[in-house]
């Protein structure tokens, strides 16, 4: 199965995957209609992307009184099924990270649906801060980073 | 009907009658000098005698954003500010990255422009469409980096940010105009404008969804263009890794870097000021302007020596140079915490690199008394250098308020203006003339004075096929480029995508994304319109032939050392031929025809 992958250390802050999304999704460019948000720390010049984690035992499924979220268990992608959502906006409190919102004419939940398959955020990250990758080697990438690390401390130690 | 691109609106604000306007963006402009620099010079043009003193409330300051803006075009988040440039009178369109200029085109305005002077120091909030202006006096005096983050305390921690720094609130003439805290327009003095207008900052956050003319078309352009980009050596993996910086060794090893104010063009210890040095000492991490897949910008610090624990952005490839090299400095650490205090007074690098260079040069010379400065001024002092720009951004001395007016007044007090590696006032980035001989007409015709990112030939004749050697053929590409990256500039895209796409790709980013039907031949000549109404201003402005020259020194002093040693600049052949190329007369004014045939002719 594959996931949504970030890697914080890696994103430089330019928000392509902002412009991205909305385009993909609405057919024009607004950083506050896309499902994953840049937030800026220009203090230490860190910038964190969040956007839905497609939770197993998901808030947002919970609340909804409609049944018009689920998880799809083959994609594993939490689904928005807009012919059932009444627009409660109960998703929005429930979710712990603030990754269901409101689009800016506040009438619409919108969420991160991995673009059916192929996220367009991930086509245009070209720092690979974000990648859509088989859950097996998520972090294979980050643990052989961090094993560097200690393999430098290691031969220091030698 | 504008189908895409524009947000299709102007906002205007008077500072001296509190007034605030808005007006529809005229279409025909829109198709005709495209945006960011072209429409907002023409606005210029329109609005203001371009013979009025630059610091004047007769003055008007444009910032523009280009039709690419606010898109997921690669590098389109440029933002520019056009007016009559504070160091030498002539137009200037001063540009930076960042994310202000989205933000303020999702804020529902293509372009802000700001007229008057305001009575005491103010910042506008510009807020969903709605703009008030406020009392700034808790912002006087602040450097860039504070002035960001209150201003985003007092509006929205998202908001896009504009501010000067103490530079600009007190005129320096080297002054830049800074965006979200750390991204500067750092040319022509444009800080001053906004100090002489009493304008501290502005801060804009928007909700307006951007449409493009046609969707399938525009994604197409951009993903073509984005994979172009990732595909090249520089933009895909020399920029990120080392910044603009990796061009150091690059430059320097054909003998193309100015070193000790123009005397030389070789850095023997450029090794040591290098991106790689850089890489290895100081980089932290790599920071990208809006949308760009480029991500040239440094975050770094200081991590050993009498800086130690200081950190910051920068520095770029010139800052770099003109902190280094042309003042002989060769320790990174001192080079690193010079770009800081430039960018917290809100600085040019560039240019006040280039005026302690030329400071250090008639200090050496016998020209400025020790009594003046206060303390030994000479090439190759780190100290000192840090010291200098200390001086030059507090201006609490008469020598710091002289360094403060760059180099060329500085020079021309000590009655020595030859000492100034400059063009119509305007300090020399970081290429060689004498080395690189399309980039001296390049320095010598650019219309804001000398300047490398009006045309940068650099890419033909250091990291391309061209022969730098030779002024063979260089009026031909110096016109080429000029043109194209006046109309490149006006879409809101960055200079530096140029190492991988050019005219074909752009003007069909341009082209899918407004409806403006547009090959590359016609995008060149939309940018020679461009270049050509930029030549208007300054011909009006006083501005003339014997301004399209390069100092003195370049002429006649051979270069000492390295690959290019014993060359000399001369300009006097390949001048004429630029002129006839570009249709303009002996004395560099564009002919009737030439108007006519770009449909410009009422204009001069």
């Amino acid at each position: 199965m594959k996931i949504l992958y970030v890697d914080v250390s890696k994103c430089t802050g330019c928000r392509a995957c902002e412009y991205a999304c909305s385009f993909a999704h609405d057919g024009l460019f607004n950083p506050l209609n896309s499902r994953i948000h840049i937030s800026e720390f220009l203090d230490d010049f860190v910038f964190v992307p969040a956007m839905c984690t497609q939770c197993e035992d998901a808030y947002c499924v919970k609340v909804c009184p409609t049944g018009a979220l689920s998880k799809n268990e083959e994609t594993g992608v939490v689904e928005l099924d807009y012919n059932k959502c009444i627009g409660c906006k109960q998703c929005t409190i429930a979710c712990p990270w603030g990754n269901i919102k409101l689009d800016v004419e506040a009438k619409r939940i919108i969420k991160c649906d991995y673009c059916g398959g192929g996220p367009e955020c991930v086509k245009v990250c070209h720092a690979s801060a974000l990648q859509f990758v088989e859950v097996e080697d998520a972090v294979l990438d980050k643990q052989h980073r961090s094993a560097i690390y200690y393999k430098d401390i290691a031969q220091q130690g030698v | 009907m504008l189908k895409g691109g524009y947000v299709g609106r102007i906002l205007r604000v008077n500072l001296s009658e509190n007034k605030i306007s808005v007006e529809d963006i005229n279409e025909k402009w829109a198709e005709d000098f495209i945006g960011g620099r072209g429409y907002a010079t023409r606005m210029l043009l329109d609005e203001i005698d371009p013979k009025i003193d630059p610091l004047s409330e007769e003055n008007k300051i444009i910032i523009a954003t280009g039709p690419l803006g606010s898109t997921y075009a690669p590098s389109s988040g440029r933002v520019m500010v056009i007016t009559k440039g504070a160091l030498n009178g002539a137009i200037a369109c001063s540009n930076s990255g960042g994310h202000f200029g989205p933000e303020l085109k999702r804020a529902g305005y293509d372009f802000l422009v700001i007229e008057g002077k305001a009575e005491k120091p103010v910042y506008l909030w510009i807020y969903k469409g709605k703009v008030e202006i406020r009392d700034a006096s808790m912002l006087v005096g602040k450097n860039t980096k504070e002035t960001d983050k209150i201003l985003k305390r007092l509006t929205h921690p998202e908001a896009g940010t504009f501010q000067i720094g103490p530079a600009g609130e007190k005129l320096s003439l080297i002054a830049n105009a800074t965006f979200d805290g750390h991204r500067m327009a750092g040319r022509t003095g444009v800080g001053a404008v906004f100090g002489s207008k009493n304008l501290k900052a502005i801060a804009a956050k928007g909700n307006l969804s951007i449409a493009v003319a046609d969707r399938e078309r525009f994604a197409k352009a951009v993903y073509n263009a984005r994979d172009m980009l990732s595909k090249d050596a520089f933009t895909g993996k020399g920029a990120a890794k080392y910044g603009t910086a990796v061009l150091v060794n690059v430059i320097n090893g054909v003998g193309g870097l100015p070193s000790y104010n123009g005397h030389d063009a070789y850095f023997e210890r450029a090794e040591k000021i290098s991106g790689e040095t850089l890489a290895k000492d100081n980089l932290v991490r790599a920071e990208g302007c809006d949308s760009c897949p480029i991500a040239c910008g440094r975050v770094t610090e200081i991590r050993k020596g009498k800086y130690k624990g200081k950190k910051g952005v920068g520095p770029e490839y010139e800052s770099i140079w003109a902190l280094g090299a042309a003042c002989g400095v060769d320790d990174l650490d001192a080079v690193v915490m010079a770009g800081y205090l430039c960018d917290d007074y809100g600085l040019d690098t560039i240019s006040a690199g280039a005026t302690v260079a030329c400071a250090m040069d008639l200090y050496e010379a016998g020209y400025i008394p020790k009594d003046d400065v206060g303390f030994e001024l000479r090439f190759g002092d780190a100290d000192a250098l840090v010291k200098a720009i200390e001086l030059m951004g507090k201006q609490e001395t008469e020598f710091g308020k002289l360094l403060a007016k760059g180099s060329y007044r500085l020079a021309e007090y000590y009655g020595h203006p030859e000492f100034s590696m400059s063009v119509k006032k305007q300090e020399f980035p970081a290429y060689d003339p004498r080395a690189i001989k399309g980039i001296g007409l390049e320095y010598a015709t650019s219309n804001r004075g000398a300047c490398h990112v009006r045309g940068y030939t650099i890419a033909a004749e250091v990291l391309g096929k061209m022969d730098k050697n030779t002024y063979e053929g260089k009026a031909k590409l110096t016109k080429t480029l000029q043109d194209l990256t006046a109309a490149l500039d006006s879409t809101g895209i960055c200079l530096f995508t140029t190492f991988a796409i050019a005219g074909k790709e752009i003007s069909e980013l341009f082209a899918a994304a407004t409806g403006f039907e547009c090959d590359e031949s016609e995008f060149l000549k939309k940018g020679e319109r461009i270049w050509n109404i930029e030549r208007i201003f300054n011909i009006k402005a006083g501005f003339g032939r014997d301004d399209d020259r390069l100092p003195e020194r370049m002429e006649k002093e051979p270069i000492k050392s390295g690959p290019s040693k014993g060359m000399v600049a001369d300009l006097s052949g390949v001048l004429d031929e630029y002129y006839e190329l570009r249709g303009w007369d002996k004395n560099g004014v564009p002919t009737k025809e030439k108007l006519q045939e770009l449909g410009i002719e009422d204009l001069l």
